[in-house]
């Protein structure tokens, strides 16, 4: 036993048997993604950056209901409504998401109606000040008008299985 | 090209030497140096691609096509950042010890013979001298710990520094058997002794000119000195004196900018040394391996490169699949197993070679 096991010793069996598996791996494809020029598959129901979509005539899905507001366990939405000074409709005055609050948990567009507030495939969103992350309406709008093709798609693909 | 070259050997001997004396070998010096240091620049590179590949990640591969260019970014960077010197560090020795470790890695290579003819200094003891420069190595090392007044630098370089002694005498055990063999100091001799004596002459078959090298006759020397490099240089399984979880980076813990540099530098050239003797001693040096035309076109000097990489190959492929060793299970290879098995060899071939009078007789010496 003793005599064998020195043998293999001297012989280095291990290191080359270890070689060999180690080359293996060498020439193997890399999982590694390129990331900023190659990125990695994200779900449909990928919960990203929130947008305010809008009907395709342009009109804003959002009838002020506050449904969002109530369900946000963070509490980081802020909602302001009133009639809307041409035709006198129920709009939000003021739409306020604290992206700093958010924990990203998807049931504002959950508990919306008229999939008014979605999160959209976009994670790319990091800023250099807080203050950039405070999103006001105008910013949620044109996150919706960016990503409404990817967010439209990805409502469609997921649509079979709610 | 000749009548150039003698021209400014005259005009930049004068003012150096004095009337009349030739300067020739400070461009071939220069000449060594700058492809010595762009080749190490590449195996930098090509030592973090391997060990990368073997982990299934990509390595460097950002800065030129394939990442090539990432150690002239480095070297950029490492140039441009601030050499902090801490407040109880002994100044001039701290600064000393990389210029040490790096003067004297480049200058083991002024022996180093890249092709028949192709050295610098063509030493007749030539073997005695790199083991004196090598040895010198450990003083960067311990100068470099001590002089940082810091505690991990203290304990790392006091680790390197018994490690890199313990291992010189395996080392140099090594080297005498293959010095038994050929019966001459001379690195250009070692190399000829390899084309003229060895197994594949005594089969018959002298165009197999690799059986002849004295990797296959001592076969057992050569793979105890191929972990003693591994250790002699501090590499990984080896590298202790730099073990992260415990010493942060051992005796470089204090160094930044330029001077941790040199150290790498004067590391990496001390491994290339190692992978270069590796070469020499063993794998026949500029020879090529099969002795017929498609070979023989080859010049020497990409061969020896070529085995040079092989060599260094093997080194980073030790770096990626072997464990970091227990510092007493690197005190018991180096003085309980390499130590005897390789004084063993000595006197045993030492009385092979006396009773069957094999060996190189074509030396000086």
């Amino acid at each position: 036993m003793r005599a064998v096991q020195f043998v293999n010793t001297l012989l280095l069996k291990e290191f080359v048997s270890t070689f060999f598996l180690a080359m293996r791996y060498f020439f193997a494809p890399k999982p590694t993604i390129n990331y900023p020029f190659e990125k990695g598959h994200v779900s449909p129901r990928f919960r990203g950056e929130h947008a305010l979509r809008r009907y395709p005539n342009g009109e804003e899905r959002c009838i002020a209901c506050k449904l969002c507001e109530a369900i946000c366990p963070a509490q980081a939405i802020t909602i302001e409504a009133g009639p809307r000074q041409n035709d006198g409709t129920r709009r939000t005055v003021r739409y306020d998401i604290d992206m700093v609050k958010c924990i990203y948990c998807g049931f504002c567009q959950e508990a919306c109606p008229v999939d008014a507030i979605v999160e959209g495939p976009n994670f790319e969103f990091a800023t250099e000040t807080r203050e950039e992350l405070y999103f006001s309406k105008e910013k949620l709008l044109a996150n919706g008008d960016r990503w409404e093709r990817e967010i439209a798609a990805n409502i469609s693909a997921d649509s079979p299985y709610r | 090209m000749d009548f150039i070259l003698s021209a400014l050997d005259y005009l930049l001997g004068i003012p150096i030497l004095g009337w009349g004396t030739h300067v020739g070998f400070i461009y071939v010096a220069l000449l060594l140096l700058v492809c010595l240091l762009v080749f190490t620049a590449f195996i930098l590179l090509a030592d973090r691609k391997i060990w990368a590949a073997v982990q299934i990640r990509r390595g460097p591969n950002v800065v030129g096509p394939f990442g090539l260019l990432q150690s002239f970014a480095d070297l950029l960077k490492f140039a441009f950042k601030e050499v902090v010197i801490p407040a109880g560090a002994d100044k001039i020795l701290f600064i000393a010890a990389p210029l040490i470790t790096a003067t004297l890695a480049l200058s083991a290579w002024a022996v180093v013979p890249v092709n028949e003819g192709w050295v610098i200094a063509d030493l007749n003891v030539g073997i005695l001298y790199i083991l004196a420069i090598s040895s010198l190595g450990v003083y960067g090392v311990i100068i470099g710990g001590w002089a940082s007044n810091s505690k991990y630098p203290f304990l790392g370089s006091l680790r390197s520094a018994a490690q890199m002694v313990s291992y010189e005498v395996s080392i140099g055990l090594v080297i005498i058997t293959v010095l038994l063999c050929v019966g001459s100091l001379n690195l250009s001799d070692i190399v000829r002794a390899q084309y003229e004596m060895g197994l594949a002459h005594m089969i018959g078959l002298p165009q197999l000119s690799f059986l002849n090298w004295f990797w296959l006759p001592l076969f057992p020397m050569f793979v105890v000195f191929y972990v003693s490099a591994l250790a002699e240089t501090n590499r990984p399984p080896f590298d202790l004196a730099e073990g992260e979880s415990e010493l942060v980076a051992g005796f470089m813990t204090e160094y930044s900018s330029t001077p941790y540099m040199l150290f790498m530098l004067g590391e990496y050239i001390s491994i290339l040394l190692m992978c270069a003797m590796t070469t020499i001693l063993f794998l026949g040096g500029w020879a090529s391996p099969i002795d017929l035309p498609p070979f023989t076109w080859i010049p020497g000097v990409i061969w020896f490169v070529l085995k040079l990489s092989l060599v260094f190959f093997m080194f980073a492929m030790a770096k990626a699949i072997v464990p970091r060793y227990r510092y007493d299970q690197l005190m018991r290879i180096g003085w309980k197993v390499f130590l005897p098995l390789s004084l063993v060899t000595v006197i045993v071939l030492a009385f092979i070679l006396q009773l069957t009078g094999w060996g190189w007789h074509g030396g000086v010496a």
